[in-house]
């Protein structure tokens, strides 16, 4: 038989545990609401400086001395573009080095080395891609300071990110369904195109669209390679009336970004500017925001859609 | 080195009354050697698995029964240093399916297979059955259509999925899952199904209905089958190959093999003094 002071004791022990668990329970919940805090006083801030700012006139307008008259036009335009450059160069690249390394490249010391590099070349500084773009893409290729080097200068950050979710997304088909499209006299290439491409669409989507929300953002790149602070054109259009319809003069053309826009605002004197930045600031977070969301409710999708 | 009796010795033994004792061997394995790298698995495995018949192999786990099965539709050549020495003929054309120049991807359409766990494409029911047969070229929707109803047909899964073929297969239960895969496997018409343990993820009734298929299935195509359930070795199969140790100990007629054992190690593992 167990004693009396047994029982109590293990009550007060369990008790005393119970109670670090609410106390940890509550410091989590304080550290999570001051993060989340955080983010919402600084969207905050930006919607009192910046929400009356945002109008037709601002979307519409190229960017001028008078802070009253400014706008974001080629600077929205400019960030478009270089997405439209950046993921036409990072996706088939990362999805191609993605499928390589996962379904086709032998386990050894060589790959092994690539898979460690793939990882280092995350943690690369953003800058240090932009020094890269402007020996390499601006200088040696003779590409300018345009929309097709900040593209690429782009695509380079983003690539170990697509690389990385194609790779885990095809990591969590199961080698049995592998098996059994091949069971059934299928290639390695009709594996992957039929099947192992198509179930993991979702993941690989998500890891786009992160890849690509982390591009938007960014900045240091761009002014490396000598994107302008002032640029009152838009490129050359991609589609035309007269054949031959479709022109990539754009691609070599002087840009501006969001992101740089709002740099060179946030730097010049005046509360006008100030509200300006503001505003194009919430545009860009809006876009993040919204980039992101996609990503989650693509994962979500995915995941209901696809059982094993 | 162990020899299995030879097939036709062991078929003699049977009441003359069947017209099998004229049965031709489908697939004859001669001093089949297979390595993972440098570890041997199979050693010197010589049998001749007789056609429209099936047949069983057993023995504890890792004698090698698995290993061999997956050797006669070359999916070991999808993982790197696995070697094959030997070979292994396929009737009526005599093709070495180990020889230089052959293809996998030829021998895999000739030998289907149905694997332990149920393993449908995430994709509908008629698209499961479909691919194989559009993987050999058929595109035609009417010929797909009737050999998608064919195959699910001859699996016993016809009159539960007519009404839904185009719903995903995973809305199917565990035990018409895997008949679905049996429909993907025979959809082709190959010459040879290999059965990987099919009926260890099911529970006992969806298992019934599944032997009662291979049984009803050897009325036109060849069946292997590696399980780990002595009844169900001896409920569905023709004949029976006990393995060991990468060896094919004893290789006979099953009523036989069961009975009358020749081999010490067949017996001790058919009383289950061992495995």
């Amino acid at each position: 038989m167990r004693s009396e002071t047994f029982y109590r004791e293990q009550e007060m022990l369990g008790r005393r545990r119970r109670a670090s668990d609410q106390r940890f329970r509550l410091v989590g919940m304080v550290l999570t609401l001051g993060t989340l805090g955080v983010l919402g006083a600084l969207l905050l801030n930006l919607a009192v400086h910046g929400l009356s700012r945002i109008d037709w006139q601002f979307l519409a307008s190229f960017p001028s001395r008078r802070a009253g008259e400014a706008g974001i036009l080629s600077a929205w335009v400019g960030t478009l573009l270089l997405m439209l450059v950046t993921a036409g160069v990072a996706i088939p690249f990362g999805l191609a080095a993605g499928i390589y390394l996962e379904e086709y490249a032998p386990k050894n010391r060589w790959t092994a080395f690539i898979e460690i590099n793939i990882a280092n070349l995350a943690g690369v500084p953003s800058i240090l891609y932009g020094l890269m773009a402007l020996g390499l893409f601006v200088y040696q290729f003779r590409f300018g300071q345009s929309l097709l080097s900040g593209g690429l200068a782009l695509a380079c950050l983003v690539l170990p990110i697509v690389i990385v979710a194609t790779r885990e997304s095809l990591r969590t088909i199961p080698s049995s369904i592998r098996e059994a499209a091949f069971a059934l006299g299928a290639t390695r290439w009709q594996a992957v195109w039929h099947h192992l491409l198509p179930y993991s669409t979702g993941g690989i989507a998500t890891g786009v669209i992160l890849a690509m929300s982390r591009a938007i953002g960014e900045s240091a790149p761009l002014i490396t390679i000598g994107a302008l602070t002032f640029i009152a054109f838009l490129p050359p259009a991609p589609l035309m009336s007269q054949p031959p319809f479709v022109s990539f003069d754009w691609l070599f053309s002087p840009f501006t970004a969001l992101p740089i826009q709002m740099f060179n605002w946030v730097s010049r004197p005046g509360e006008e500017f100030q509200s300006n930045a503001a505003a194009a600031g919430l545009i860009l977070i809006g876009i993040t925001l919204s980039m992101n969301t996609t990503a989650i409710l693509l994962r979500r999708r995915a995941q209901r859609n696809i059982q094993w | 080195m162990v020899r299995s009796a030879s097939p036709s010795a062991s078929l003699s033994g049977r009441e003359p009354f069947s017209a099998e004792a004229k049965v031709s061997a489908k697939v004859q394995i001669r001093e089949l050697n297979f390595f993972y790298g440098n570890h041997q698995v199979l050693r010197g495995v010589t049998m001749d698995v007789p056609a429209l018949q099936v047949t069983a192999l057993i023995g504890p786990s890792g004698c090698g029964k698995t290993t061999l099965l997956r050797c006669l539709n070359r999916m070991h050549d999808l993982y790197p240093g696995n070697r094959y020495e030997g070979s292994i003929q396929v009737q009526p054309d005599g093709t070495d399916i180990l020889g230089a120049g052959v293809d996998p991807i030829q021998v895999r359409m000739r030998f289907g297979m149905v694997f332990q766990k149920p393993n449908p494409f995430p994709k509908s029911i008629y698209e499961n059955v479909a691919y194989g047969l559009r993987l050999q070229g058929v595109n035609h929707r009417r010929e797909l259509d009737e050999r998608v109803e064919k195959a699910l047909r001859e699996a016993a899964l016809w009159e539960e999925a007519k009404s839904r073929l185009h719903q995903m297969a995973h809305h199917l239960s565990g035990g018409q899952q895997q008949r679905l895969c049996i429909a993907r496997a025979i959809a082709t018409d190959p010459d040879v199904v290999l059965f990987d343990e099919p009926t260890s993820a099911l529970d006992p009734i969806a298992t019934s209905k599944i032997e009662e298929l291979i049984v009803e299935l050897k009325k036109r195509v060849t069946v292997m089958i590696v399980t780990h359930n002595l009844q169900q070795a001896g409920r569905i199969s023709d004949m029976t190959a006990f393995m060991y140790l990468g060896e094919l100990i004893e290789f006979g007629e099953t009523n036989r093999m069961f009975t009358n054992p020749t081999r010490p190690q067949t017996e001790d593992y058919i009383s289950g003094r061992f495995g």
